[in-house]
């Protein structure tokens, strides 16, 4: 709580105890700014002092070439970030249904029911390139739907691999709710429906969140392997430079984006945890 | 005698093999406070869950003021939504603050707009002395303050019943007092309760009539006085003997 807002009179000894805990913070806070100084000073001179570092520095580090690939690299990424959001949607709702056909108990649901753990497992099981592969180069080649766009057929892999991943934690989720909530909330007169969508998602979710953001934030790196598929993303326009200049900077340049493109996803989550872990917890000490 | 509220009609309950209730009948009639005594695993959560419908009956009726609920074409929401439950433990739901739990019926089955029903529930907060906690969450509040709710919570639409079940029972015993007192008062205002306690003394004081289970049958039903003090069975004597030992 806010201590140091309310004046208590406070006796000696905690002052002492406080004036402590302060000397205490800010001697973490030198030690801190100095081993940061010393890890970073650490790596220059090494970096430094490495024969080959001119040459590295050149093939990776290049600001010319970094510059004249950034904005080819930008336009891919825009691909990229496409295929993340439709996936997003794909995965959502996929992801879902599979998690209540898992969760479901009813007895007419039972061969769904097997199919959707069958499905969640092997998927779980296979690396997403292979599945890119599968999609990618095995439904075009059935030849039943034409010519189709790569970004469909990405956003069809990515969903096809992370909706196995998000059933998984939706279901651990809903599952871990107390059956004593549901109770509580059915003996006040909610329908089962109301319960699920006030009670039992509301929790679910609260305990979900990282994990799911975990997820998400894997999908994102995943949607760039769409470039195995032939598809100009950020990845391949970054290889074609590559190939053109003999200069690795544009990896560089992707990674940098791809980075970037995370990075509001990471804050929002920090926070969002931290809030709520502000709110339901009793402060403790540990 | 009052009008009868809960009808309990031969009543069986069995999970696969196990008779947990076996023939139970008794009434609970208006105002009165009828608690059910019995050792660990003789049925009274089992019973109470099978009046607020949580569980279905295997056999018998139960009629609630003159309704029988047992028939499956009737709405059980509705018959939930007219009968008050607390529980042992985990009754708030922990996502919502203490307003919200309170008002969360009144809003979303009685459609009440938020302020007439938050209007309400701060007056009952008001009366137990927690409505500076309203904006709380269930975690910060202590397990006699978190029951307590719980009660107004069962309390917010006027209940024709209301059921409470061992609700001391996860309570450190100083937090006991303050929840039974609470019971005190709500009974003395002429509520309808049907308890499972382990408190013999609250229930000697409390109730109008004890009801005591064995092996899921009525093995004594009377006052207090009567079943508690003055029984001749003595597998009931022993009972209650061993309890104020
Ligand atoms: N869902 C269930 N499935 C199977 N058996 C159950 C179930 N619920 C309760 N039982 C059994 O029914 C019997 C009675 O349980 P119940 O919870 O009603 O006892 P109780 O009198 O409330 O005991 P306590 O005083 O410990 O709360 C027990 O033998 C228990 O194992
Ligand atoms: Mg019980």
């Amino acid at each position: 709580m806010k201590e140091k807002d309310l004046d208590f009179e406070v006796s000696p000894i905690e002052q002492e105890r406080q004036a402590y805990r302060k000397r205490q913070g800010r001697r973490s806070i030198l030690i801190s700014i100095a081993s940061t100084f010393v890890l970073a000073g650490a790596i220059a001179a090494t970096l430094h002092f490495a024969p080959g570092w001119p040459r590295v520095q050149e093939t990776f580090f290049s600001a010319h070439y970094f510059a004249k690939s950034f904005p080819l690299v930008l336009d891919g990424l825009w691909l990229n970030v496409r295929v993340l959001i439709y996936s997003l949607i794909g995965t959502a709702i996929f992801g879902t249904l599979l998690a209540v056909v898992r969760i479901s108990k009813s007895p007419v649901l039972f061969p769904l029911r097997a199919l959707a753990l069958a499905y969640t497992t092997i998927m779980r099981g296979i690396p997403m390139l292979v599945v890119l592969y599968i999609v990618g180069f095995g439904i075009p080649g059935l030849g039943l739907f034409g010519r189709i766009p790569i970004e469909i057929l990405g956003t069809v892999a990515v969903t096809m691999s992370y909706s196995a991943y998000i059933a998984e934690v939706l279901r651990a989720g809903f599952q871990d709710v107390s059956p004593q909530q549901r109770a509580s909330a059915r003996s006040i007169g909610l329908s089962s429906g109301q319960t699920v969508r006030l009670v039992i998602i509301p929790q679910a979710l609260r305990k979900i969140a990282p994990a799911l953001m975990n997820d998400f934030i894997a999908m994102q790196k995943d949607v760039g392997l769409i470039s195995t598929l032939g598809a100009i993303d950020a990845v391949r326009a970054a290889q074609v430079q590559v190939a053109l200049t003999f200069n690795f900077t544009p990896y560089i340049v992707a990674s940098v984006l791809f980075i970037l493109m995370s990075v509001p996803f990471i804050i929002l989550n920090d926070w969002y945890t931290a809030k709520l872990r502000k709110r339901e917890q009793t402060g403790g000490m540990v | 005698m009052e009008q009868v509220v809960l009808k309990i009609d031969n009543v069986v309950k069995r999970f696969g093999e196990n008779t947990v209730l076996d023939h139970v009948s008794f009434d609970v009639h208006k105002h009165e406070t009828v608690a059910i005594l019995g050792a660990s695993g003789s049925g009274k959560s089992t019973l109470m869950k099978c009046v607020n419908l949580l569980e279905q009956v295997s056999d018998g009726q139960i009629w609630l003021s003159g309704t029988d609920i047992t028939d499956p074409r009737i709405d059980s929401d509705e018959i939930r939504a007219r009968i008050g439950i607390v529980f042992q433990h985990f009754n708030l739901f922990s996502h919502m603050s203490v307003l919200n739990n309170v008002t969360l019926a009144a809003r979303k089955v009685f459609k009440w707009d938020r302020d007439r029903a938050e209007a309400r529930a701060m007056e009952l907060l008001k009366r137990i002395g927690m409505d500076q906690k309203a904006k709380e969450y269930p975690d910060r509040l202590s397990g006699g303050q978190q029951q307590r709710v719980a009660i107004v919570r069962a309390l917010m639409m006027d209940p024709e019943l209301l059921l409470l079940d061992e609700i001391t029972s996860a309570l450190d015993p100083l937090l006991v007092g303050e929840v039974l007192e609470m019971v005190e008062e709500i009974k003395s205002q002429g509520a309808t309760i049907l308890m499972a306690t382990h408190e013999m003394h609250f229930a000697h004081g409390a109730a109008d009539r004890v009801v005591l289970l064995r092996n899921g049958k009525i093995a004594e039903i009377g006052t207090p006085e009567e079943v508690m003090d003055n029984s001749t069975d003595p597998e009931t004597q022993a009972f209650f003997r061993i309890l104020k030992e």
